[in-house]
Parts: structure tokens; sequence; C-alpha cells
């Protein structure tokens, strides 16, 4: 069972290597990880997937609340939450598969940003369902390279995880 | 709804609840130092007294200032595991903090089993270290580690320091966040250019941290769940952990268990958090547990873990561990919680004053219901009857190691502070010594770390100048870290070490023998009967200028132990020429169920059916 946590950190060096050597600890693997600065100076935010059973995964985010640098954790309820992942896929391409190629690129609503005559560059955004639907479209084309950011998910309506942390 | 993994009880004040607030008027006229003149300026603020450490290279500049400290006794250790070891003794026997100092690289990487045992055992321990210019970082620059690294995942936090305006923050955090909450050790590591660059000292500093709030006051109806759950509990057991020694919580225990009248079991850690001599204490459970105290566990309807964590050492196998017990469990960390086994009442607090709270909710129950638990005792006197803690006279008519311990323990008495080793002789130190009053009984629990005795006693006898301190330690623990003798004898630090010398790494012997076909693999040390005995230990305490004494016979051990102490001008080492086949009972073998419980040898205890 995969889960979403979403993590208020102090920036402090080390701080990475204190988070992801929790969950080495504990014998987890980070499935997606992404960081980045968060709405307020000083702090980042940190989006951790994780496949584990609710057993162990309690457990790692006590040991995780535990580390002085980490204000708050959250686990994002997927019915609640919009997540987003952004790929760059370099896809082989010739002159009988680049209409084709660029068909798929459209109906997926991603969108070229580098064009060869032998591959092109698709960016696209979306949640995980859609970007991996997108990858099994390119990949009988074949696929040169991938590069893939971590997951980001934030929680809908109008709350925000900072707002609980520092109204009292 | 997201969920939230924090727990829910009383949020604590936020950040630095112990430093007092700045006062505008002292702000007028600040003190410039050096980061050196900061960290010692610092540690006087707080109040610490007596640092253990070691110097070199990196850490020099901080030594050169601390020449100069009128109020801060340093230490030279002969090794830094001796620090390390020796601050722990010196916080588990007052609960203050324990200061340790040692240079860049193998310096600081000597503490690291000390960081590793205080981690494990919650103690409250400050690491100062030296680390070389900022300028040199990351350049495997000489004497250079990444001890911060090291230390991450073996310390409640750790900092690097590398500008000097730092220093004052950084202790005091240091010193806040090791003596709060869960104690542990936090390190700080701090760079030649931090140490001799210059800044303004401000004191108190501004401590923030914003992901640092300990939970101390328990959440009431917690608190009142488990008193009524204890009223109405026909088999009711405290299961008592390092945790109530800890938070000083002894008197709201005492005052607990006389209002309840519930068994008291004190865990390893946690000998001395109930006086021994108290009617409802069934002793030490666990591995080598009373057979009262473990089957009392194993039996028990509602068990409540008291500052204590389900220690595999204690449970056993899990699954099979009291297995009709209803649990409560109080803990400051909540991350100890359902680590181990689901608790049924779960109490985040401090045991201090969730003790006190649990009294005061129990009183409130049972104005209302009737507690009977005559039956409960009834089996459990009668287990204390059939099963009370005992030893065979060794078979080769050689001295009986349980029988010494047990002569330390009545002799110098209950106002003395005993530190063990890692063995056999710490678990008979545990059993045969009796305990009255926490904070007299030091060990290495969690780690495990052979050679904890000698520089534990050391730091207790530092602290606790006016008290006996024993050290009863193995031949194999004692040859890790004898050389600490020369630091108690310059210093004048007066400990008495016991060493129960069976000439072999015992314990392991022990398993070799019952588990291993009897196979005495790598575990014979030549120090004890019929050997070598290298080192001779009596000239080896000669040496360190400590009085050496040898026993070899029942009828010396009195005298021995009456010489030593007596004997405070310089320490005392006593070689006790033990047997090597003395094994300690009762055991329940590693891996089952503690049903499984074996009184002595190929006997276990009679169970009523189910």
């Amino acid at each position: 069972m995969t889960h979403v946590l979403s993590m208020l950190v102090e920036d402090k060096p080390g701080l990475l290597t204190r988070v992801a050597g929790l969950f080495a600890r504990r014998g987890f693997n980070i499935e997606s990880l992404a960081v980045g600065k968060s709405e307020i100076a000083g702090l980042s935010r940190i989006t951790v997937v994780v496949d584990v059973e609710q057993g162990p995964l309690e457990q790692v985010t006590k040991q995780l609340n535990k580390l002085i640098n980490v204000i708050k954790i959250v686990e994002l309820d997927p019915t609640q939450t919009v997540e987003r992942e952004h790929l760059l896929i370099k896809v082989k391409v010739d002159n009988t598969t680049r209409s084709q190629i660029l068909e798929a690129t459209n109906l997926f609503r991603a969108r070229i940003v580098d064009v060869s005559t032998d591959a092109l560059v698709i960016e696209v955004t979306g949640d995980t369902a859609k970007t991996q639907a997108l990858l099994r479209v390119l990949e009988p084309y074949g696929i040169k390279e991938i590069a893939q950011s971590g997951l980001l998910a934030m929680g809908r309506g109008s709350k925000s995880i900072t707002e609980r942390v520092y109204k009292n | 709804m997201p969920t939230e993994s924090r727990p829910v009880p009383t949020p604590a004040k936020r950040d630095a609840s112990l430093v007092p607030p700045r006062k505008a008027a002292s702000a007028a006229k600040e003190e410039i130092l050096t980061g050196s003149g900061a960290i010692l300026r610092s540690l006087e603020k707080l109040g610490v007294k007596d640092v253990f450490g070691l110097p070199g290279g990196a850490i020099m500049p901080f030594y050169d200032e601390l020449m100069s400290s009128t109020t801060i006794r340093h230490i030279l250790v002969r090794h830094e595991q001796g620090a390390g070891h020796a601050a722990e003794g010196y916080a588990s026997s007052t609960g203050r903090i324990g200061v340790a100092i040692a240079t860049s690289g193998p310096g600081a990487t000597n503490l690291v089993t000390a960081i590793a045992d205080a981690h494990m055992d919650s103690v409250p321990l400050l690491a100062i270290t030296g680390q070389v210019f900022s300028t040199s970082m990351g350049t495997d620059a000489f004497q250079e580690v990444d001890i911060v690294g090291i230390a991450m995942p073996i310390t409640k936090h750790s900092f690097l320091v590398t500008r000097p305006e730092d220093v004052p923050a950084t202790i005091a955090a240091a010193y806040l966040i090791a003596t709060t909450g869960r104690p542990g050790p936090v390190l700080v590591d701090v760079t030649k250019d931090a140490q001799q660059n210059s800044a303004p000292f401000i004191w108190p500093p501004k401590v923030d941290l914003p992901g640092y709030r300990p939970v101390t006051k328990a959440h009431g109806k917690q608190v009142q769940a488990a008193a009524r759950l204890i009223a109405e509990a026909k088999r009711p057991v405290f299961y008592v952990g390092g945790g109530v020694v800890r938070a000083k919580a002894s008197e709201e225990l005492f005052a607990l268990a006389e209002k309840t009248g519930v068994p008291v079991v004190t865990t390893l850690m946690a000998r001395g958090a109930f006086p021994d001599s108290h009617r409802q204490h069934l002793g030490m459970p666990g591995m080598h547990g009373t057979v009262p105290a473990v089957l009392a566990l194993q039996e028990a309807d509602v068990l409540v873990a008291l500052g204590a964590r389900f220690d595999d050492r204690v449970t056993g196998k899990p699954s099979e561990f009291a297995p009709d017990a209803t649990v409560v469990h109080v803990d400051v960390d909540p991350a100890e919680i359902s680590k181990i086994r689901i608790a049924d009442v779960p109490i985040v607090g401090d045991a201090k004053e969730v003790i006190a709270d649990l009294t005061d909710a129990y009183a409130e129950v049972v104005k209302k219901t009737k507690p009977d638990i005559s039956a409960w005792w009834a089996r459990l006197g009668e287990l204390k009857t059939r099963f009370p803690l005992g030893y065979d006279e060794p078979e080769d008519g050689l001295l009986s190691p349980q029988y010494v311990i047990e002569r330390i323990g009545a002799i110098t008495g209950p106002e003395a502070i005993y530190a063990a080793g890692v063995g056999q002789h710490q678990m008979w130190a545990a059993q045969y010594i009796k305990y009255e009053r926490p904070n007299a009984w030091l060990n290495s629990g969690g780690a495990g770390t052979m050679g904890y005795g000698v520089p534990a006693a050391m730091g207790a006898k530092v602290a606790n100048p006016d008290r006996t301190v024993w050290a009863i330690d193995g031949d194999g623990c004692f040859q890790m870290t004898n050389q600490e003798l020369a630091t108690c004898t310059i210093n004048n630090i007066p400990i008495k070490v016991a060493i129960i010398n069976n000439s072999s790494l015992g314990m392991v012997r022990q398993w070799q023998t019952l588990f291993y076909n009897g196979r005495h693999s790598f575990t014979d040390l030549n120090t004890g009967h019929d050997t070598v005995m290298v080192p001779d230990f009596v000239k080896l305490a000669e040496a360190y200028g400590a009085l050496g004494i040898r026993v070899t016979t029942k009828d010396e051990v009195d005298a021995a132990i009456k010489l030593a102490n007596e004997t405070n001008d310089r320490p005392v080492v006593i070689d006790f020429i033990v047997s090597a086949d003395a094994m300690v009972w009762p055991m329940v073998p590693q891996g089952v169920g503690n049903s499984s419980v074996q009184y002595a040898r190929e006997k276990a205890p009679e169970w009523e059916e189910d």
C-alpha cells in the first residue's frame, strides 16, 4: 500500500540524510521524493511516497517526528489530495512515427519541448496514472531516456498544513 | 481528512522553555568572546561543573580556554571512550547532564560507542568535538571525519557549528534537547575556525527549535481509562522501566504502588526505581528475571508499562508475551508506544506527572469499585516461595561469583552506587545486590557495552564524592577500559573495582555451554584459576597506583570488601578468582516465549494448566 507523506521541515544541513536514514534503517524503500522550499522562509516541504503497511508506517512517522528539524508530518488522503508529477521523456522518432507520437502527445495534453531528426523530448505533467499511461503509449516507439520529478501533493480545500502548525 | 501523525495530548510549551527570556537591560554591554570562550561560558552558564575529555589538534583552542575556568573541573581521561562512559555514569547517577569532549577524527570516533550507549539508555549526554577548519572540511584533511554524519542515527540530535556567533544558541539548544523529553545524547561538532574567531557573547541566547515539542502532561481521559482498568483488574502488574528513573518518578511510583497494592517488576534499567525490600516487588523480569516477575507478566490481565519499552530481553518472543494482558503504556516518547506491543491505552507523557495523575485518578475510581486482587497475590506468593532467587555452590570448589556480588551489596549497602560491565556479572549484580533507591544502579542495558563499568563508576564518583562507588566488572570488560584507573588515581577518584574473574567471556561461554554443545570457541581469557593469569590484575592495579587485592576463597571475601570500602586514598581493585562454570539463572532461552522460563538448567517451573 503506498502512502503519501507531506513533511514540513527546517531547511538545515543534513536534513535529507536524517530523513532518508530513518527510512533506510527501517528497510523502507522511498518510491518518490520531492524536496523544495515552502511558503515560509527557512522551511522546506518534503513529499515522500512509500510503499509500506500501516503499522510500520506509523512507527516510521513517529520516528520522523522525533527528528528535531521535522516540524510536521501529515499523511495525505488520496481522495482529498491533488497529486502531480512531472516527466521529461526522450522518445525515438522517424518519418513514419512522428505524427502518431504528436497525436498521442496532444491527446495527453503533453508538450513537445525539443525536436531533432530522430528524437523528441516530451514534457508531461499529471498524476501517476496519467504519466504512466502516456509512457505505455510511447513505449513501442522506443524510449531513450526518462527524467522524472518526485510526486508533489497538496490537500484540497482552503486549509494549509502550515496554518495548523502555527495556529497554536 | 488527512490523518495527523503526531499524538494528541496537550501541546507542550513551544521551544526554549528552560532558557529564561532575555532581559532587555542586560543587552547594553555585549562581551566579545572567541568561539572557544563562548563554549566555555555557555557551559558555565548552564551550570556544568565537571567535564571529561582528552585534547587534540582540532579542539586545542577550546582546551586553552578550559585551562582558565574556575568553575568547571576537567578530568583528563586516557581514552575518549572513557570520557563518554564517565559522562554517562555522571549523568545516570545524578540525572544531570554529562559532558564529554574530544578532538576531531579518531578522538570523535572513540566517543561513538559511548554515544550509542547513551542513545539506547536515554542518558543526557553532551558530546563536544573539535572539527577541522571549515575551509578544509570535505578535503580529507588530517584527522577529519564526518562525525555529525556518523552520529546521526545514534544521537537525539547533532549540530555542526562553523561560526562563533552560533555557539551560545547551539550549546543551549543541545543542553535543552539532551535533558528534556526523553533524554539522550547530543553532539556538537565545532570547527577550529569557529573556536578561534570571535563574536559577541549573548546570553541567554534565542533557542529556536520549532520542531521540538516534548509532551509532558498526559491526556486526562486516557489516565482515567488506565485507572479504571487497574481498579477492575484481577491480575494487574506494574512493568517499570528506566524511564521512571530518568523522570525522577520513584516517589510517585511508590505512592501509586502503595495506593493500589499492585505487584511491581523493575527491568534491568529500572533496578532501584522501586525498593527491592518492598513486599510488592517481584524483582526483575526478562531473560534473567526472577520466576515470579517473569510469570507475573505472562499471567497478567492488565499490564501497566511505565517508562518501559518492551525490549526483546524483557518480552522474549513478543507474540507470546503477556498473552492475556490489556496493555496500558506510559511513555514520554510517542514512538515507543505500540512499537512492539499494541497499547490498548496509550499515554504519552512524563512518568512523574502521569504516575501522580494516575494515583489521583485511581483514588477517585476506587470510591465506587472495590478492587480485589487477593487471589493474584496468593498465586504470586506461591511463586515467590517456590522460586526464590538462588544459586548452587560451584562443583569445582571455586568461589561462587553470586556470593561475592551478594556480599559486596550486603556489606556496602543501598546508599552506594554500583556500576556494572556487561555479561554474567552484570546480571548477577542486577539480581543479588539489593537496590533501594534510583540512580544507584548504573549499567549498559540497551547497547550492552563491555567496558562500561570502570569509566561509568569513575564518572559517578566525580558526581557523588561522598558515596561509595563500586564497579562490578568482568575480566573481559575490565580489559577494555581499565586505563581509566590511571585517571582515577591521578585525579583522586577512589572507586572500587570488583573483577569477577572467571577467566572467560562468561556470558558467551554460558551460551556456548547451553546452545553450542559446550564448544567454548574463543571465550577463554586466561586470566583466572589454573591459567597463566595474563594480565595479573593485582600487579596491574598496583602499576596504576591502586590497591590490588586477590581473593580466592570464601573466607577472604568479606575482609577484602571491607578493606576496599575503608580505602579512600586511591582506587581499589579486587581480583575475585571465581568458578568459570557458574551460570546465570533463571533464564528464558532466546526466541521462545517467556512461559518457557527455566529456573535452573533443565528445570522449568510448573504452572497452572490453562
